[in-house]
């Protein structure tokens, strides 16, 4: 297995480099410059910032300091934010989005299978078609949307939680975008879990179960959990990705300094360190929560295992 | 002492700091953007201003109006030829740290400013200083021949380049803050880090979380400290003006520094006094290329922008009142008076409209033969109500309008360039004077998009500029203002407004025209 793993992560070695390349090459020809803005600067400033950042120097030479750097483990300055390297911003943001994306990812999962199994058992039944609307109203929404409304209702009109901020890290801090990001994520997996528990539970095997008398919940919780969840397992891994990596609009409204604003931000600022830095970061990232879902499959399923 | 004793000691002392700190008055503002950084010769935004102004302090500071006062320096002297100032610093001032803030302190920053090995973005703010240019420019290698040298540790001399009357109102600016050039020269660019920063403004950072805040207590060597009323403000990063809106309603903001401007009449009735919307020094204006056809004709240029209806953006398209724009200077600017109107100011709408179909006319545009132009501007939803308007008032005269948006750095890229009909542009004053709007129309400068060019109009600039009576520059100033109002060189639209959100509980909070508004001014209410 850690052959295997290895194997999976020297091999992207390759597409990291073509990404990074293809990355910095785009974002030079794009219009527009890191120090474009409503208020222009003069030449002779402009030199000195173009001298200060090397990009006065061609451009091939640039992706090759780049790129020397970056075997050196430099991810470069941020245009942006001078104080801090675009290493030093990915590892303080690190910290706040990891929290708030496994407690969303626990919680979604949670929720998700929870509820997936419920309308399973009471399929085409009133709780199945009350949570099945609830669901959909999950998924359905868009977070920009939700996280308003909550933040009106628990955060102005009872109070019960902050309408935004980190705060001391407290958990009534973070109870609201752990939802707001979790909710969607739960109504799919959700979905994904009832069908795929519907089609175990007419399989042979079930059948057996009951023919023993074997009650519904343990043949549920004993035979039919594991093998329903393989679909969900697949769906795990883009939905860790985009929990773990941080969600704009919910870093965003609730005022967070994770770092899924990063990204956008510095697109938008020609901050070239800062992209280069976080499309790494992310595919890195990308790369060994995939590894892990293969992991957890070969784990549920021994035909993967013996592979 | 038991160890029973001990814990209950150590609690009953946390339970007394925590309580202290419960009653501690301290300052949340929403103030927008995440800093650059905490260098002041690294800033160039207003929401990084609030900070830095609040933890260093230049030889001249502001009051709650905005008003310049003595700073660091106590007092000052001009030559009489307006280009020598001698300052006197404060007795007993020092850095956070306790070092003496000397006057080798400002030297060694002005030279830093203008080195440009640290490649400053508005150095040239201070370019009127004798030599800054050149240095900047690396004409000039020896940063001994900046205009700024210390006479002893407490007496600074700056010799400028000609008389500027702005000057000190440029001194109020973050660029001429002084750094604490042994911490710099220890740490290099570390000095900035928390835990190594020293500050000589009333307050100094403790915490800077980025994409968060940025926390300041006061600075117990700053001289007045002792009549601070608040003991520190956190100054946090949301971009999302509504969520910010919602964070102030449930009381975790005391200030918001924007709001979203549809919720200006809501605010009114359900936030009743505490949605401040004041003129501020600032105009949003559309550039028109007068170097190509058909805007190089004069009268188009003029029938375009007869045929705007200010009186509604503000009060019906923005929502927030901003007073339409008939002037090149807004009025209220220092140093100045009233500023030039175009002729056609207060003719009624209709008639305004009626003399721009006639100008088009003569121009050899109208309904059989339109005018097609590309409107281009950054993406903004008020941007684009206002694009949207603007097209469809001019649409009577026969012209017809491509409304082309994009994002802020490709739309000022372009502008740049010179790759524009009509483009939406926007100046917030760096110093509060004429000469900071007037100086974006002359020949050659960069943000002269339109590239409108008049040598009377560049001649009246650069007299008004070396005139030492204000009176008489106000008046050589005002003539320039009005050529260019004449000759439509671009359209001003509207004078921005600042849109401020104080809690009741805040006091000594001053509408101002550059919206500065120094904690050290402040205080709470229980």
């Amino acid at each position: 297995m850690i052959k295997y793993a290895l194997r999976r992560l020297l091999s992207t070695i390759p597409v990291l480099w073509i990404a990074v390349t293809a990355c910095f090459f785009v974002l030079r020809l794009a219009p527009g410059g890191p120090f474009d803005g409503e208020r222009p600067l003069p030449p002779v400033i402009l030199k000195n910032l173009a001298i200060h950042y090397n990009l006065d120097k061609p451009l091939i030479q640039q992706y090759l300091i780049y790129v020397g750097d970056l075997l050196r483990g430099d991810l470069g300055p941020s245009f942006a934010s001078e104080d801090f390297t675009v290493a030093q911003q990915i590892m303080i943001g690190l910290p706040y989005t990891f929290t708030i994306g496994t407690a969303a990812f626990v919680l979604a999962i949670i929720i998700g299978v929870a509820v997936g199994c419920l309308g399973a058992l009471y399929q085409n039944k009133t709780p199945d078609y009350i949570l099945g609307a609830l669901i959909l109203v999950g998924v359905v929404l868009p977070n920009f949307l939700i996280a308003p409304i909550l933040q009106l209702i628990f955060g102005i009109h009872l109070a019960w939680f902050p309408v935004g901020g980190w705060g001391d890290g407290s958990i009534k801090y973070l109870i609201l975008p752990i939802v707001v990001l979790a909710l969607p994520h739960a109504g799919r997996i959700s979905r994904i879990t009832r069908g795929s528990m519907i089609e175990v539970m007419n399989q042979n095997f079930i059948r057996t179960a009951k023919a023993k008398g074997i009650g519904p919940r343990l043949t549920v919780m004993r035979h039919a959990l594991k093998p329903a969840l393989m679909p969900v397992v697949s769906y795990l891994g883009p939905a860790a990705s985009y929990l773990l990596t941080g969600s704009l609009v919910v870093e965003s409204i609730f005022g967070l300094p994770g770092i899924g604003r990063y990204f956008v931000n510095a697109a938008l600022n020609r901050d070239y360190g800062m992209v280069l830095g976080t499309v790494i970061f992310y595919m890195v990232l990308i790369v060994f929560l995939n590894l892990l879902v293969d992991i957890a499959y070969a784990w549920l399923d021994p035909k993967v295992r013996n592979r | 002492m038991n160890q029973f004793t001990k814990k209950f000691l150590a609690s009953a002392m946390l339970g007394t700091l925590l309580a202290f700190s419960a009653h501690a008055a301290t300052l949340n503002i929403h103030n927008g953007g995440d800093p650059q950084s905490l260098d002041p010769q690294k800033l160039s935004g207003d929401w990084e201003n609030r900070i830095a102004g609040d933890i260093f302090e230049g030889l001249v500071t502001e009051d709650a109006k905005d008003n310049p006062v003595p700073g660091q320096a106590e007092s000052w002297t001009i030559s009489p030829d307006g280009k020598v100032y001698t300052f006197k610093l404060r007795d007993g001032i020092k850095w956070s740290d306790g070092q003496p803030v000397t006057a080798g302190d400002f030297v060694f920053a002005f030279q830093r400013l203008v080195d440009p090995k640290n490649a400053a973005d508005y150095a040239y703010l201070q370019f009127t200083i004798k030599n800054a240019e050149k240095i900047n420019k690396g004409e000039i290698t020896d940063l001994n021949q900046l205009g700024v040298k210390a006479i002893d540790e407490k007496t600074l001399e700056i010799t400028l380049e000609n008389p500027t009357p702005y000057f000190l109102n440029a001194l109020m600016h973050y660029t001429a803050y002084p750094l604490p050039k042994h911490v710099v020269e220890a740490k290099g660019q570390d000095w900035v880090k928390i835990g190594n920063i020293v500050t000589n403004g009333p307050y100094k950072p403790v915490e800077w979380v980025p994409g968060s805040h940025v926390t300041t207590v006061k600075n117990d060597q700053w001289y007045g400290a002792k009549d601070l009323k608040i003991d520190g403000a956190k100054f946090f990063v949301l971009e999302d003006q509504e969520a910010a809106l919602k964070r102030y309603r449930a009381g975790e903001f005391d200030i918001l520094t924007d709001f979203p401007t549809d919720q200006y009449e809501w605010m009114k009735k359900n936030l009743p006094g505490q949605a401040h919307v004041a003129p501020f020094s600032g105009l949003y204006y559309y550039v028109i290329n007068s170097t190509k056809p058909p805007f190089a004709d004069k009268r188009v240029r003029q029938a375009l922008s007869m045929a705007i209806n200010r009186e509604v953006i503000g009060p019906q398209i923005l929502g927030t009142g901003e007073l339409p724009a008939y002037s090149w200077v807004p009025p209220g600017t220092a140093n100045y008076g009233e500023p030039a109107y175009v002729s056609w100011k207060d003719l009624p709408y209709k008639d305004k409209v009626e003399e721009a179909k006639k100008l088009l006319k003569e121009a050899g545009f109208g309904p059989d033969h339109p005018l097609t132009a590309e409107l281009k501007y950054n993406t903004n939803d008020n941007h684009k109500r206002i694009a949207v308007a603007i097209a469809s008032m001019w649409k009577p005269l026969g012209v017809n309008v491509e409304l082309v948006n994009a994002e802020t750095k490709v739309h000022y890229d372009q502008l740049q360039r010179g790759e524009v009909q009509i483009g939406r542009a926007g100046w917030l004053a760096d110093y509060n004077d004429p000469d900071n709007f007037l100086n974006l129309l002359v020949t050659g400068v960069q943000m002269n998009y339109g590239r409108w060019s008049n040598p009377e109009y560049d001649k009246l600039i650069k007299d008004g500029n070396a005139e030492t009576d204000l009176k008489k520059r106000a008046e050589i100033f005002k003539k320039a203002e009005q050529l260019a109002l004449d000759d439509s060189a671009a359209l001003p639209i509207y004078y921005y407004v600042s849109k401020n959100v104080v809690s009741p509980k805040i006091e000594g909070f001053v509408d101002n025209i550059q919206d500065i508004h120094r904690t050290r001014w402040l205080s709470m209410k229980e």
